[in-house]
């Protein structure tokens, strides 16, 4: 594949006049049984823009670029490239044309090199040898630095997505569809790729550009479409919306604001973790190092931190999941309790809300009533003698339905059968039912629809006002900063020290989670504070 | 001195069929795909390779039959495990017990007949030489062919595009599809060179190794070369070293008992699994980061469309 000079006029930005966009869809339909995926959708994307799509999870977005990258038939309407109508027979089709892709859940493999991956990604025209040199070349080029050699497990997260860009760069794509790119990178890598993307719209490409982060498109984006359940809502310019106006075209309604109560009060330290050091229990785990904490009942602490950096190790510890040798690293309560159970430390009134909602959190095939008992077995009463009181767990079920609004199809549904949203409304509800003094909640509104994160952002405030000791771990800053008293950063299995939210300024919290250490004193005024 | 090359020649017949048999299967893994029938296509390439040689009287015929009834097993695990998505392990193990029985159905005809063995290689002055003659220019064409074969698969894995698809589609078949790579497709060929293998490796044991049919006479080898593919941590290089390291472990118990060294013949032929398990444990401490087995193995994988 030869570089082929590029034909686009970086000049006809803006006006769009006499000429076709350079891709178009027309009705796109795409159905799944019953579920209309994608409801007769209309987008143009022009050259030289940077096009965001936005909608919650479920308004049909990944399937909408699935369809223009050729990995899905649409089941009705048109996609037309450069004014002609095509129909793509899969990627390599799509990217023959000129339309690149970044993919979400990177598609790397974990045991190929570096190298390997990106040869994976091309039509394999050249040999390996000149691939490797254009590799290099590609990356100097745009500043994303690579080791052609290395096999991607060793690998950060920020440099898996480098390698994801690189690729994708490499076909030289008129056209770019980045889905979610900075959900997983640190403010300052992701300003980092904004430079990127700034670069390639004025070489004259088109960008769709899929996100969350609403500050984050305004900053970016010339256009913006909206999809809410399979339609397209409006597309407009993003610049003369506010965040609060796209939030409600995305939602269809108001969101409710999440209201912390005034004059929390902090009581006795409830959760203590005193130099935890723990080594890995898996072959690309994090080793934590000497982890020391102190949670008080009414206070809400936050983990920042980048995926991967030692955060599942954290909450593995502290569930119980992966025992410590020392007693005394870990303190409910007051207790002692690095070397009890997972039970032991429900018994002792710590609840614990894993990432994972299927599989980990629930038993994604057995019932509602039946996963409330799972981790409610031990100190809420639904067992007696050795014998399970149905009526108590179908209860539980109800309880947690009402106060936290689940909706579900039945009364005792299978915990597969609900929405990602619901689901987690459940979980954190049969947890705060148990009325716990401490609670570890691992990404609680990850992967959830808006209205849902508020129920369960206002819960785990509500809990905190009542007197609990709340540790929530995220990966959404604007969550911790809505919600957390004090932030704390992890990094490669260290803890930095706390901050008081009022100063954990995003540029404080991500010189942390890219592994720098504040200045000296701020740092000691922030444990002070 | 006579003794030695009798052993060593032993070793190597009865390590042949355990790394053509391997060879196949790591292929078939690398892909992603758990096949546990091994020992079901052997003993009915055994079966058919017999009944091949023997109607025509050609060697070579033979082993063409015993590649084609490998290759119909496979595919009948193809199409259950990759058209119908149904569990490898299961289907795997199914596939055994449909072997062995169809083997005996197959062979009963046969039982009691003789053929006359593979040819050995025979260059007058080189296959006289003393002790190294007969062991480097003296074997059948199998010996050489499964060295081919396994340099052949070597260099088709890391050396080739298709082979570092395959080895993609083995890692992450999300991702591959995701890319555009028919995942199912290069799956159903490399199970179906899998069973191509091993029906060939079948067929060497009536064909060369012993020169008549029995049923059963497969006796564990399947199993055998599905450990030797862990145990190479699926790498073609540590694959010939496992093979002839279980080939002699087999051959040595065989004269050790013959010797009269003072072990029990239990414990001598459960040798060969002891080491596996010990390798096992071995590599499995020494591993400092990435994983060895193929990350999709044995996981089911249906593309959405």
């Amino acid at each position: 594949m030869q570089a082929h000079q590029r034909m686009l006029d970086p000049t006809t930005n803006g006006l769009h006049s006499g000429e076709s966009p350079l891709l178009r869809t027309i009705g796109l339909t795409k159905r799944y049984g019953d579920f209309l995926a994608n409801d007769a959708i209309d987008i143009d994307i022009w050259p030289t823009e940077i096009h965001a799509l936005l909608g919650e999870n479920g308004a049909g977005k990944s399937t909408l670029v699935k369809a223009i990258y050729g990995l899905i038939q649409p089941s009705a309407g048109e996609i037309c490239w450069k004014g002609q109508p095509i129909v793509l027979s899969g990627p390599s089709e799509a990217r023959s044309r000129g339309i690149g892709m970044v993919f979400q859940h990177f598609s790397l493999f974990d045991n190929l090199t570096v190298a390997e991956n990106v040869a994976l990604g091309l039509d394999g025209k050249e040999s390996f040898k000149d691939m490797s040199a254009r590799l290099e070349q590609v990356s100097k080029t745009y500043g994303l630095p690579l080791d052609p050699k290395r096999e991607v497990w060793q690998l950060s997260v920020g440099e898996r997505q480098r390698i994801e860009i690189v690729r994708a760069l490499m076909q030289d794509p008129q056209f770019l569809i980045l889905d979610e790119p900075t959900a997983v990178l640190t403010p300052q890598e992701a300003d980092q790729l904004f430079v990127v993307l700034e670069r390639l719209k004025a070489e004259g490409r088109a960008i769709l550009y899929i996100s969350h982060k609403l500050e984050e498109v305004k900053r970016l984006c010339d256009t913006a479409t909206i999809l809410r359940g399979g339609k397209k809502v409006e597309t407009c310019n993003p610049r003369l919306e506010t965040a609060a106006s796209l939030a409600r075209m995305m939602v269809g309604g108001e969101i409710k604001q999440v209201k912390a109560a005034a004059g929390r009060q902090t009581t006795v330290p409830r959760l203590v973790v005193n130099d935890l050091s723990l080594a890995p229990g898996e072959a690309h785990g994090v080793r934590l190092e000497h982890i020391s904490f102190e949670l008080k009942g009414g206070e809400i602490l936050g983990i920042a931190g980048v995926a991967g950096n030692g955060q599942d190790e954290l909450f593995a510890a502290l569930s119980g999941e992966r025992l410590s040798k020392d007693p005394g690293t870990i303190v409910i309560e007051g207790l002692a309790a690095g070397h009890l159970s997972i039970t032991q430390r429900r018994k002792l009134g710590a609840a614990f809300v894993p990432e994972e909602r299927l599989g980990h959190g629930t038993a994604p095939r057995m019932k509602l009533s039946e996963n409330a008992l799972l981790t409610g077995h031990a100190a809420s009463g639904m067992v007696h003698h050795g014998f399970i009181d149905t009526a108590a767990t179908l209860k539980t079920v109800d309880r947690a339905t009402e106060t936290f609004d689940v909706r579900k199809a039945k009364r005792d549904p299978e915990a597969a059968s609900l929405s990602g949203g619901n689901l987690q409304k459940f979980i954190v509800g049969r947890e705060i039912l148990r009325n716990p003094a401490v609670l570890v909640v691992s990404q609680p509104t990850w992967g959830v629809d808006a209205g849902a994160a508020a129920v369960i952002r206002q819960a785990l405030l509500d809990l905190a006002t009542a007197g609990a000791a709340v540790l929530v771990t995220s990966q959404d800053l604007d969550e911790l900063a809505e919600i957390a008293d004090r932030i704390a950063v992890m990094f490669h299995g260290h803890l930095s020290a706390p901050l008081a939210t009022s100063e954990a300024t995003r540029e404080k919290l991500g010189l942390l989670m890219g592994g720098s250490t504040l200045e000296p004193k701020e740092a000691a005024h922030a444990v002070g504070a | 001195m006579e003794l030695v090359e009798a052993i060593i020649l032993a070793v190597l017949a009865a390590s042949t069929p355990l790394l053509i048999a391997a060879t196949g299967e790591l292929v078939t893994e690398r892909s992603g795909v758990l096949n546990l029938g091994v020992e079901g296509m052997m003993i009915v390439g055994a079966a058919c390779g017999f009944a091949g040689a023997w109607l025509t009287g050609s060697i070579f015929v033979g082993a063409l039959f015993g590649i084609a009834a490998g290759t119909l097993m496979s595919l009948a695990f193809a199409l259950m495990t990759l058209g119908l998505a149904v569990n490898q392990v299961a289907t795997g193990l199914a596939l055994t017990i449909l072997g062995v029985g169809l083997s005996g159905l197959i062979g009963a005809g046969f039982v009691g007949e003789r053929i006359t063995p593979a040819l050995h290689l025979n260059i007058p002055g080189l296959t006289d030489i003393p002790l190294v003659g007969r062991v480097l220019f003296g074997e059948d064409g199998f010996v050489y062919f499964s060295l081919a074969l396994v340099v052949g698969v070597w260099w088709f894995l890391y050396r080739t595009r298709t082979g570092l698809i395959l080895r993609a589609c083995g890692d992450n078949h999300v991702s591959a599809h995701a890319l555009g790579y028919p995942v199912l497709r290069i799956r159903t060929i490399a199970v179906m060179f899998g069973g191509a293998c091993a029906g060939l490796a079948g067929a060497y044991l009536p064909l060369a190794y012993t020169p008549f049919f029995i049923p059963g006479m497969t006796a564990g080898r399947g199993w055998i070369a599905l450990a030797l593919v862990v145990f190479s941590s699926w790498r073609p290089g540590r694959l010939v070293v496992g093979a002839y390291l279980f080939g002699a472990v087999t051959i040595l118990q065989l004269h050790a008992q013959g010797w009269g060294v003072g072990i029990p013949s239990q414990f001598m032929s459960a040798l060969p699994y002891l080491a596996t398990v010990i390798v096992l444990v071995l590599l499995s401490r020494a591993r400092t980061g990435g994983s060895t087995a193929p990350a999709a193995l044995g996981t089911v994988f249906v593309p959405d469309r």
